[in-house]
């Protein structure tokens, strides 16, 4: 069981973490962060593999991921 | 469980200012893992450039320095010489380290420095809001080649890499891009062998990264990174250009 935390106020939205994923379930959220971008989130938590390679995409280390 | 990522302890815990989707956050976050990696954030001193990396010195957990616009490796020539025992690097964009600085880059290098640049090329200037750089490739639109870049108006764009591997000085050369995990690993791994080649005195390094721009480019972050693999990566071919024993 792997668990990814993002840091949503510090997310700009940019979505490249969404297309790392390679099971596709990252994604931008419908909410609104202090900064005005949708930030990211996991869609599906209990299918997350703990790859990591949504946070080596990020530019912002918005993501921490544990496994 | 236990921690797979998280954020390198070289970088400060602040938000970086850069646009959404630009990819300096990844090569600061290499040079920081790096850095942390080799055990050497104690002792590391960092140059910042003139440019959207400008910044640079509220991001790094260690000295930093900020230059005069292109004028990073003179600066870490003499700091490196003053402080031989520490870990010199300067962080470089394209407007600075091909433009304005390439009298200093090119001297640093054939005077085998022992320090490492980091040289972002984004084949852009992106602080100053996207006027054409020397490595703007043939075609590619910009405020000022509109029409986009032609040999006959702006000649051809610059492979510094390719120029500076083949002087005497340097002792690692390698271009790298960071548009997916694979290349972002093998950036990792480039950056971290330009480190401990200084460390080993072995010579001047540099690693051009080459990265996105999507404000100035006018893409979302996901078309600025297929653009680079498709149009950067012909242009700028990837690999280590120089590497002594």
């Amino acid at each position: 069981m792997a668990k990814v935390t993002f840091s949503t106020e510090a997310c700009k939205g940019c979505g490249l973490c969404a297309l790392a994923c390679p099971k596709k379930i990252v994604a931008l959220s419908g909410e609104i962060n202090a900064k005005g971008y949708h930030p990211a989130e996991c869609t599906k938590p209990e299918e997350c593999i703990g790859c990591a390679f949504c946070a080596r995409m990020c530019p912002d280390c918005v993501i921490t991921v544990e496994k | 469980m236990a921690v797979v990522f998280e954020k390198p302890k070289m970088l400060a815990d602040v938000p970086l200012h850069y646009c959404p989707g630009c990819t300096h956050g990844i090569i600061h976050r290499l040079v920081a893992e790096a850095i942390d990696e080799l055990g050497v954030g104690e002792k590391t001193i960092g140059v910042a450039p003139v440019g959207c990396a400008v910044f640079a010195y509220n991001y790094f957990n260690c000295d930093m320095y900020e230059a005069a616009h292109g004028r990073a490796p003179a600066v870490a020539t003499g700091v490196k010489r003053c402080l031989p025992d520490n870990v010199v690097f300067t962080y470089q964009g394209d407007g600075d380290l091909a433009s304005i600085g390439t009298a200093e880059i090119v001297h640093a290098a054939t005077r085998g420095e022992k320090i490492t640049t980091i040289f972002v090329n984004n084949a852009i200037y992106g602080m100053t809001g996207g006027q054409m750089a020397p490595t703007t490739l043939l075609g590619q639109k910009a405020t000022t080649a509109p029409l986009g870049r032609s040999v006959e108006k702006n000649g051809y764009p610059v492979r510094m890499s390719e120029m500076l591997a083949t002087l005497d000085g340097p002792a690692y050369i390698a271009r790298v891009s960071v548009h997916d995990v694979k290349h972002i690993m093998e950036a990792k791994k480039a950056i971290k062998r330009a480190f401990e080649m200084q460390i080993a005195g072995k010579g001047f390094s540099l690693v051009e990264v080459l990265s996105t721009c999507p404000t100035n480019w006018g893409m979302s972050p996901a078309e600025a990174l297929k653009w680079l693999e498709e149009n950067m990566i012909p242009q700028y071919p990837l690999g280590v250009k120089k590497e002594v024993e």
